[in-house]
């Protein structure tokens, strides 16, 4: 079982404690969350990047030059 | 106004490595904290983030982040307790994450905000460093601060944290 490091800054003292069960399911969840997050977060930037192509490319088809585009 | 740092506790992680550092009982005489840390984890990766807890909470954490990395840049905004870089297993060995975490006002009856300021160190791939504006939506005074890495299971040895605390007078 993973230990907690705690350091008591009235006495200094400093004790290492297991992890209960509600702590290391917690940290579980956790992890669970955050990847849920990262993957929202990483299909938001690809859809945001799949966008910026398909505009520059229906600019372009308008005649605009690379230069153009990147000045709007 | 002159202010005055005083260091309250430090720790280092041993050998067998620890999945949390918890300061407990802080003393509520100080206007302001800071957590310096220098943080590595098991993690099978080049870095890890380190969350920041308050009183044992884990909720009502949110943060505005800032971070580059040399070739890219980008900004966050998101709910949880993500504060600081550690490096990671496959950073360059014997590198830690660096960071200084700032808590202003620590004893008020006001939500709780903290800075901070961070960078990996890896001589090999990729470092980052990152700017980092969190809040504690919680008016309880801090009375105990946890460092917990996000995805990794340990601290491993030789990692640090120091909790100083700052009056102004």
């Amino acid at each position: 079982m993973p230990t907690k490091l705690i350091i008591n800054c009235e006495t200094g003292e400093q004790t290492e404690v297991e992890l209960t069960d509600e702590e290391v399911a917690q940290r579980e969840a956790d992890a669970i969350a955050y990847a849920a997050q990262e993957a929202e977060r990483d299909a938001a930037a690809v859809a945001k990047a799949a966008a910026k192509a398909s505009g520059e490319a229906k600019l372009a088809a308008l005649g605009l030059t690379a230069e153009e585009i990147s000045a709007l | 106004m002159a202010s005055k740092y005083t260091l309250i506790a430090s720790s280092t992680v041993g050998s067998g490595g620890s999945a949390t550092i918890s300061f407990t009982s802080i003393p509520a005489t100080y206007t302001d904290l800071k957590v310096v840390a220098n943080a590595r984890t098991d993690r099978a990766s080049n870095n890890d983030w380190v969350k920041i807890g308050f009183n044992g909470s884990t909720s009502s954490f949110t943060y505005r982040e800032i971070e580059g990395d040399g070739s890219t840049v980008g900004s966050y905004t998101g709910s949880g307790q993500l504060a600081f870089f550690a490096t990671a297993s496959s950073s360059t060995a014997s590198t830690f994450g660096n960071a200084e975490v700032y808590i202003p006002n620590y004893t008020g009856a006001n939500y709780k905000s903290y800075s901070v300021d961070t960078v990996t160190e890896n001589n090999g791939t990729t470092a980052v460093a990152s700017m980092n504006a969190g809040l504690w939506s919680n008016t309880a005074a801090i009375t105990s601060i946890e460092l917990t890495p996000n995805l990794g299971t340990n601290f491993v040895q030789y990692s640090t944290a120091y909790l100083y605390g700052i009056s102004n007078s």
